[in-house]
């Protein structure tokens, strides 16, 4: 199977899965228990501003209709505004996805500072109390709550030493420095999490590649452990966690929810909380499809490079 | 050549199950790590049970005369913002953790593993339409459909325990639907099916137990992330409503007197951390013993 056609299988997936996503995210709003436009119409339920907004919104329409005006509007760019505030719903994420962005590029960043070389280490000496404790470190960085890291950390580099911001966050084109000390907590927080799971996949691909043959070929040639590890075994036992990392980089865009509220950072995890707890539907589905579409898409890239290195898949 | 049915010698698939069970328990019980993982596990489970055995003190009972105090005689980790007493609600919280650990799962593999069985031996359409709902599903993060649906069904234990449950379900069911078309085409089932063995035995009988080695491991990973994802909704305050105690709520609490009362803070996440990291070394455990590549 060549690339091209790989390619073109994989969207063939996607497009269904995206439709129902699109489904999921609309009937979200219709599993509510209750008259939307009632919701809407504020504490006084004026019925001449309750009928107005049903006609308005559609409301008074079959579902099947809304769906389909719903995602007509979506296709052309238009996901509606904030029942809240009345900013649309695509300027909302224009504005606080670059932040989560950010956040995202600089957690993945820790993660595979940390994760690889731990993972290394675990799987070069896997018997040994340091391969233990680099296993030991992955899975606390899988197990932590890391709204408690968040929590601690702020108590200890905030309250009590005064080394960091506890909260809030400057854009990089305000101040880079400011920019940076508020990101380095929030960061770490996010990173952790991540580099436990990059170490153990790290360590399981090492491991398989080191008890390969060529590997076995190069350590017969005379070769140091060190070029074994760092020139032939490294290089290949990267390429699964190179996949996974542009997945986790998927689910970092929508899992800082927790994190961007402890460190009050406005970002797409903050968007998604304040909109669920102002019963903000339009920004809710918007979010919601906008965060699982780049999954689905950092997916298919994922796929798509994982396909393109491997060249057993092809054979 | 004689057909041999899967049903006509029950002794020998007996024999060979207790034989693989041993090894598989064998393997487990050198793993010291998993060990003394499982015990943690079996104390947090006595210590969720037997709360209103255990606690010291009624855990909604204020005092207002010991608020946010110190570790002391009388209150060994100290006291919250109202004076009651952090380890009667530590005990109380383990309580809601356990439910919100194993009910999820129960509810995921409740309805995973007959859809499961459902898509990979009919196969065809209607394991194309399950498998892309499954897709779509795992295409929004857990945390994110745990949240709107809680969101969508209202703020309260039981709902955020529906919300995981939800939320849990794809992965559980793309583990059965795997584990069944790993064997649909074995010779086994052939041999079942040429025996005359109905589809609906031949998936309980032989099927059905083949799911179940990938599943338990499954679930032992998902209730330690439903115990983060409780404790996580409990601190948006989507989780266990206050005051009622859980791990995630205390620690919501908390937040407000870091400064003054940081032990609110750190009793709670220490918990979650050392049950949830138990649980995991316990998976870790069954899945390097039930693994067949591991001998």
């Amino acid at each position: 199977m060549n690339l091209l056609f790989f390619t073109l299988r994989r969207v063939g997936i996607i497009l269904p899965t995206l439709l129902l996503v699109s489904v999921m995210v609309f009937l979200l709003q219709h599993l509510l228990p209750g008259d939307p436009a009632i919701a809407l119409s504020g504490d006084e339920h004026d019925p001449a501003v309750v009928e107005h907004l049903r006609e308005k919104y559609g409301f008074n329409r079959p579902v099947l209709v809304q769906y389909g005006m719903w995602l007509g509007g979506v296709l052309q760019g238009d996901f509606g505004s904030s029942y809240r505030n009345k900013i649309t719903v695509l300027e909302l994420i224009a504005t606080k996805l670059p932040v989560t962005l950010e956040l995202a590029i600089f957690s993945m960043l820790i993660a595979l500072a940390i994760g690889v070389p731990l993972g290394i280490i675990a799987a070069t000496r896997k018997d040994s109390p340091i391969g233990l404790i680099a296993n030991l470190i992955a899975l606390s960085g899988i197990s932590l709550p890391h709204f408690w890291l968040g929590i601690m950390m702020i108590l200890i580099f905030s309250v009590n030493l005064g080394w960091l911001p506890s909260s809030g966050f400057v854009p990089i084109t305000e101040d880079w420095k400011q920019n940076l000390t508020s990101l380095i907590m929030p960061s770490f927080v996010l990173g952790s999490g991540v580099a436990g799971v990059i170490t153990r996949h790290t360590r399981g691909a090492m491991l398989q590649v080191l008890s390969s043959d060529y590997v076995r070929t190069a350590r017969a040639k005379g070769l140091t452990e060190r070029v074994v590890v760092n020139k032939h075994a490294l290089r290949n036992a990267l390429m699964p966690v190179i996949t996974l990392s542009t997945i986790e980089f998927g689910r970092l865009l929508s899992g800082a929810v927790l994190t961007e509220q402890i460190f009050s950072i406005p970002g797409f995890g903050k968007l998604i909380v304040d909109a669920v707890f102002n019963r903000d539907y339009q920004v809710i589905q918007g979010v919601v499809l906008v965060a699982a579409t780049l999954y689905i898409l950092l997916n298919f890239v994922a796929d798509i490079l994982y396909y393109a290195v491997n060249p057993r898949l092809r054979g | 050549m004689s057909v041999v049915t899967a049903d006509s010698s029950p002794s020998v698939p007996v024999q060979q199950e207790s034989r693989i069970r041993n090894r598989v328990l064998r393997r487990f019980v050198k793993k010291k790590s998993a060990l003394v993982a499982a015990a943690f596990v079996m104390a947090f489970v006595v210590i969720a049970i037997s709360a209103p055995l255990i606690a010291p003190y009624d855990p909604l009972q204020t005092n207002f005369l010991a608020v946010r105090e110190g570790p002391s005689w009388a209150f060994w980790l100290g006291t919250d913002e109202v004076g009651r007493d952090l380890l009667s609600r530590l005990i109380w919280g383990a309580r809601a953790s356990l439910f919100a650990g194993v009910i999820p799962v129960c509810i995921a593999l409740a309805v995973s593993v007959p859809l499961g069985l459902l898509s990979g031996y009919a196969g065809g359409w209607v394991d194309a339409i399950i498998m892309r709902v499954t897709d779509a599903m795992l295409a929004i993060p857990f945390l994110v459909i745990a949240i709107a649906l809680t969101a969508v069904l209202g703020p309260s234990l039981g709902n955020a325990m529906i919300a995981i449950g939800v939320a849990a379900l794809p992965i559980f069911l793309r583990l059965a639907r795997g584990a069944v078309m790993a064997v649909v085409s074995e010779d086994y089932i052939e041999a079942a099916r040429a025996g005359g063995a109905s589809s609906l035995r031949i998936a309980l009988r032989h099927v059905l137990p083949n799911t179940v080695p990938p599943l338990l491991v499954q679930a032992s990973l998902t209730v330690a992330s439903a115990i983060i994802t409780e404790a996580s909704l409990s601190f948006l305050g989507l989780g266990q409503r206050p005051p009622a105690p859980s791990w995630g709520s205390m620690l919501n609490e908390a937040q407000r007197y870091l400064t003054t009362a940081p032990l609110m803070a750190v009793w709670p996440g220490l918990a979650i951390f050392s049950v949830v990291i138990s649980i995991n070394l316990l998976g870790d455990g069954l899945r390097d013993a039930l693994d067949p590549k591991d001998k």
